[in-house]
């Protein structure tokens, strides 16, 4: 892509950056470098007893067994969450991108969950999914004579959150997913129909490689919901239970932090967290970039 | 599509006619709910039908919210739309004034300062939330709309977007802008930001979202019940210690503070996606 | 002219200081629906009392979201230097809260320096030895406590042969009536709220049974867990066979199990007194509560129950002014009439032995014959070290672990004996950690 033309002034792309600037630093550099800090002290909630304790928080945590499960459990949910919504959205932007009558109401529907808040999400399915008063989980049970108790079973518990999870994400991806199909030359795909090419194989040798891009900025985006954002939805549907099985990264941080007023570890896992974040932007923008702009 | 075979034709309608039941059903419950009473809701199962106790509960919901929250629901309303637009509209002048700057100049800071912006793009709020609450006391901003606003906007999201649809602008028309002798600011008020209309209408609706779903921040740092928003009210009716929660009452306000979002969603469904999806390519 | 109008401003200044300055505190809590409109009508009832009004004193309560969220909006607030002048803070966070050097202001100082009277003897005893040192001093105000009792469910019992108004007294009894009430139809036999605080917290003071050395943790920060006796194993082997077949049914943490009784689906359950007015309010059904089984052959069973629920802290480094506000405010909360009403509106325990017997003159305990139970089941004998209640620091980690251990448990994914001593070996580390700091 042809580089983007430049102005030539000396102070006024300073000027512009500067409100973008200042509140980086003031409400990001600021507070991540006292996570920084705090993360090699042990302190009481008060801040009355400080001891200066080096990388002890950074070794507790590498050698804790929980820590490690709880980062399994984060990439295994992302990785869930990022599949099962983007497949699901793909399949019905395939389906909405038929020349059919009311596709726009169908894109309208499909659309709108995406205003619901996590928190809300979270609550929704949870107050579903209830082992003792769920209407789904008495149709599991009674119906279909399922065991639901997402209570105590750990993989219920898992797939519980990753529906509440993608199905805010469904929309998301869709909106992307349509796009990109509607993009795609009708011409070569007509083409191919006239070589003989049935159905599948049109997707899968034309389409899917043209939606490439799509599917990759769209795979870093929901890795990353699924990842980071997704804290109000674990908060509310499982607390990390059972057990531990759904604590993950995002939620430990915030568990131990503000309600084990852990501020040694809780900030040791930020940092931790935050260096992930930046690994992440990075590999963002130097191979998304490249594949997107060709 | 090519093929022409009935079933084939009435695929489509059929999947997302099934999709879209499946994905409204949690909204469709929620209303149900709202309509009966406790101990129905408690009852395995919740009938799945709506019951008689609407106006009962949404009276309860608007009106109540005042004695069992401290504040109105108008109250809520109105700071959760403070929020929302101020977030919005704040970052999205912040963002395209950066984003401008990074894309359009060449200037010695600029790669240092593009890195700074774009590590924050996916810090949720609840991994500094500490920290940044420190900071905004000492700024003495709590209890006031800038605190609940200013750290909400620092993600790089905007700028991200912004960045990406002024790298596929024509290289042409800023050329042609200077060579009518346009100073880069009449450039950027005159002609860019015209252009990024859709963009521009894609971030709001993102952003307002955003903005409105908040509720751990406005929590944390609001003593003052005049600064509650909608989300805080019901996250308060989820959290109570010792008292059963009212679930037809949180399912009332649940919807309520739906509206607004997805009443932004819908109507500006067209720009949002185009905005979202333009810059992509 | 000029002179006049002097003399008119010398008259204003001090007819205004006749007039007391006002001086507004803040008081955050975490309590929602009707306990929190009742803390707002308490601190009206304050703000409009004459003495009040004479000196300028205004109490604002300000809701700050769950137990967990209040305390940490406190320390935050605390170390931000925007504290207010009261919190309430949940039992889990005494320790935490009495370690905090400098920054509390123990109540039984504020009110000597105050000049308030104040007696610690007038509070029932293990009420206020929950939250004194173990020299008798009140470190906080007690506000809201509750204790742990039995609910069943008095239809359901008729159904499946059992007396309705002779609940089961021994945990053998119990276990038996829950198998008849499963085999009588029902879903399941109980169920059980709070896991830690009940069955294991509870569980051991009821039964003279040490929770953690020295005396639960109120002489020294280096107390260890001990609650994994045979005794607890046995009781927690029967709870988890049971699970097996449903006579016992999990319900989730906290207080989540609710809806399994309210619904019908259990016939007893052990849950705060503090949602006495919720079972009320949900179950269709008529109800009784009782006081915890015992095992009869533990010397000293049944021993006294202990509390839960919060006291009101005082945050150090505010005005004198406010301090002098606050300790009119505990004085005024600790009256009879203002104590009967907020025990008999909210559910939660009379702190004071002259509620109590106001509100059995009023003749509350006839309509409420739940609450008289869960009282004397507190004031059953007076408290040994075991059942003073507990103090650890981290606690509300420990409860964390136990909840996890047992969901483990139940899982299948570690055995009973094993997960008990889990439980304590990951619960005594925490517990050196807060030693640690703590010194």
């Amino acid at each position: 892509m042809a580089k983007q033309y430049e102005f030539s002034s000396k102070g006024l792309p300073y000027l512009l950056v500067l409100p973008q600037m200042v509140i980086v630093i003031i409400f990001f550099f600021w507070p991540a470098a006292q996570a920084v800090w705090q993360s090699f002290f042990l302190q009481d909630p008060f801040g009355g007893t400080i001891i200066f304790v080096g990388l002890e928080n950074y070794l507790k945590l590498f050698t804790d067994p929980d820590y490690g499960a709880s980062f399994v459990v984060s990439v295994l949910f992302a990785i869930s969450v990022a599949v099962s919504s983007m497949g699901l959205a793909l399949f019905l932007a395939i389906q909405a991108n038929k020349k059919i009558r009311f596709d726009s109401f169908y894109k309208t529907m499909l659309i709108w969950p995406y205003a619901v808040a996590t928190m809300v999400a979270g609550v929704l399915w949870l107050f579903m999914f209830n082992p003792n008063v769920g209407v789904i989980a008495w149709l599991l049970q009674k119906r279909l004579g399922m065991e639901w108790n997402h209570l105590l079973n750990s993989n219920q518990a898992f797939l519980l959150i990753t529906i509440a999870a993608s199905w805010k994400q469904i929309a998301y991806n869709f909106v992307f997913f349509l796009a990109g199909l509607q993009s795609v030359p009708a011409t070569l795909v007509e083409a191919a129909a006239i070589d003989g090419a049935g159905p599948t194989k049109r997707f899968w040798k034309i389409i899917f490689p043209l939606l490439s891009p799509t599917t990759f900025y769209l795979l870093v985006m929901n890795l990353v919901y699924g990842f980071f954002e997704t804290f109000p939805i674990i908060h509310q549907v499982t607390a990390g239970g059972p057990g531990k099985a759904t604590s993950v990264l995002v939620y430990k941080v915030w568990r131990d932090g503000v309600i084990n007023l852990d501020l040694g570890g809780s900030s040791a896992q930020s940092v931790i967290l935050m260096v992930m974040v930046i690994g992440l932007t990075v590999f963002q923008f130097r191979f998304v970039e490249r594949k997107v702009n060709y | 599509m090519i093929e022409h075979s009935k079933f084939r034709r009435y695929l489509p309608h059929i999947v997302l006619g099934l999709s879209i039941i499946i994905i409204t059903f949690p909204i469709w419950l929620v209303f149900v709910a709202s309509t009966r009473t406790s101990a129905e809701i408690l009852s395995a199962p919740m009938p799945i039908f709506p019951g008689s106790h609407f106006l009962e509960n949404y009276n309860r919901a608007l009106l109540e919210g005042a004695k069992n929250l401290g504040a109105s629901a108008f109250t809520m309303m109105k700071n959760s739309l403070i929020m929302a637009l101020g977030i919005s509209v704040g970052k999205i002048v912040v963002s395209l004034l950066a984003a401008f700057a990074i894309v359009f100049f060449d200037f010695r800071l600029r790669k240092v300062i593009f890195w700074s912006i774009f590590i924050t793009l996916m810090l949720p709020v609840e991994v500094r939330i500490m920290p940044t609450y420190k900071v905004i006391s000492d700024l003495g901003l709590l209890n006031s709309y800038w605190g609940l606003i200013l750290p909400m906007i620092v993600s790089a999201t905007a700028v991200f977007l912004f960045r990406q649809f002024f790298m596929s602008v024509p290289r042409e028309i800023a050329e042609a802008s200077q060579i009518d002798g346009a100073s880069p600011m009449a450039f950027f008020t005159e002609i860019l930001i015209p252009m990024t209309r859709t963009p521009i209408a894609a971030m709001f609706v993102i952003q307002f979202i955003y903005g409105w779903n908040q509720y751990l921040w406005p929590l944390l740092i609001t003593t003052n019940t005049k600064y509650y928003t909608l989300l805080i009210g019901i996250n308060r009716m989820l959290s109570g210690a010792d008292v059963q929660i009212e679930w037809q009452i949180v399912m009332a306000t649940t919807l309520l503070a739906m509206i607004p979002p997805v009443l932004v969603v819908v109507i500006m469904q067209k720009q949002f996606v185009a905005g979202m999806t333009d810059t992509e390519k | 002219m000029k002179k006049f109008l002097i003399a008119l401003i010398g008259l204003a200044l001090v007819a205004g200081t006749a007039f007391a300055a006002p001086v507004t505190v803040e008081f955050w809590h975490a309590m929602t629906g009707k306990n929190g409109d009742m803390v707002q009508a308490v601190c009206d009832k304050f703000n409009a009392s004459p003495e009040a009004q004479k000196l300028g004193f205004r109490v604002s309560p300000v809701y700050k979201g769950s137990y967990s969220d209040t305390m940490n909006a406190g320390i935050a607030a605390f170390r931000a230097g925007q504290a207010p002048a009261i919190i309430q803070v949940y039992e889990v966070g005494t320790a935490t809260m009495m370690s905090a050097k400098g920054a509390i202001k123990p109540v039984y100082k504020l009110m000597a320096e105050n000049k308030e009277k104040f007696d610690p003897k007038v509070y029932i005893p293990t009420i206020s030895s929950y939250y004194s040192t173990a020299k008798g001093e009140m470190l906080s105000m007690p506000f809201n406590s509750s204790t742990a009792v039995m609910y069943y469910n008095k239809e359901a019992f008729k159904k499946a042969g059992l007396n309705p108004d002779k609940a089961p007294a021994t945990w053998p009894e119990f276990f038996d009536a829950a198998k008849k009430l499963k085999a009588s139809g029902m879903e399941g036999g109980f169920t059980t709220n709070w896991i830690s605080w009940i069955q294991l917290e509870n569980f051991s003071a009821w039964h003279n049974q040490s929770f953690g050395t020295k005396s639960n943790g109120f002489e020294g920060l280096d107390t260890e867990l001990v609650f994994n006796t045979p005794l607890t194993l046995k009781h927690f082997q029967t709870m988890y066979d049971l699970s097996k077949d449903k006579t016992f049914i999990y319900g989730g943490r906290e207080n989540k199990a609710n809806p399994l009784f309210t619904s019908g689906q259990v016939g007893m359950h052990f849950e705060s007194i503090g949602g006495y007015g919720n079972m009320k309010a949900t179950c269709k059904f008529d109800f009784g509560v009782a006081r915890l089984p015992y095992y009869p052959d533990v010397t000293g069973a049944p021993q006294n129950s202990i509390i839960g629920g919060a006291s009101l802290w005082v945050f150090n480094g505010k005005a004198a002014p406010d301090y002098a506000a606050v300790a009119k405010f505990f004085t005024f909360i600790s009256q009879p009439d203002i104590q009967a009403f907020w025990h008999q509106q909210t559910g939660y325990l009379p702190i004071t032995k002259a509620a109590y017997e106001l509100t059995e003159k009023q003749g509350f305990y006839k309509t409420s014959p739940g609450m008289k139970i869960a009282i004397d089941q507190l004031l059953n004998k007076a408290p040994t070290g075991n059942s003073m209640g507990i103090r650890f620091g981290n606690f509300n980690i420990i409860r964390e672990i136990e909840d996890q251990t047992w969901e483990d448990i139940l899982a299948g994914k570690i055995g009973v004996k094993e997960g008990l001593d889990k439980m304590a070996k990951d619960g005594n580390a925490k517990l050196r950690e807060f030693q640690r700091l703590n010194k």
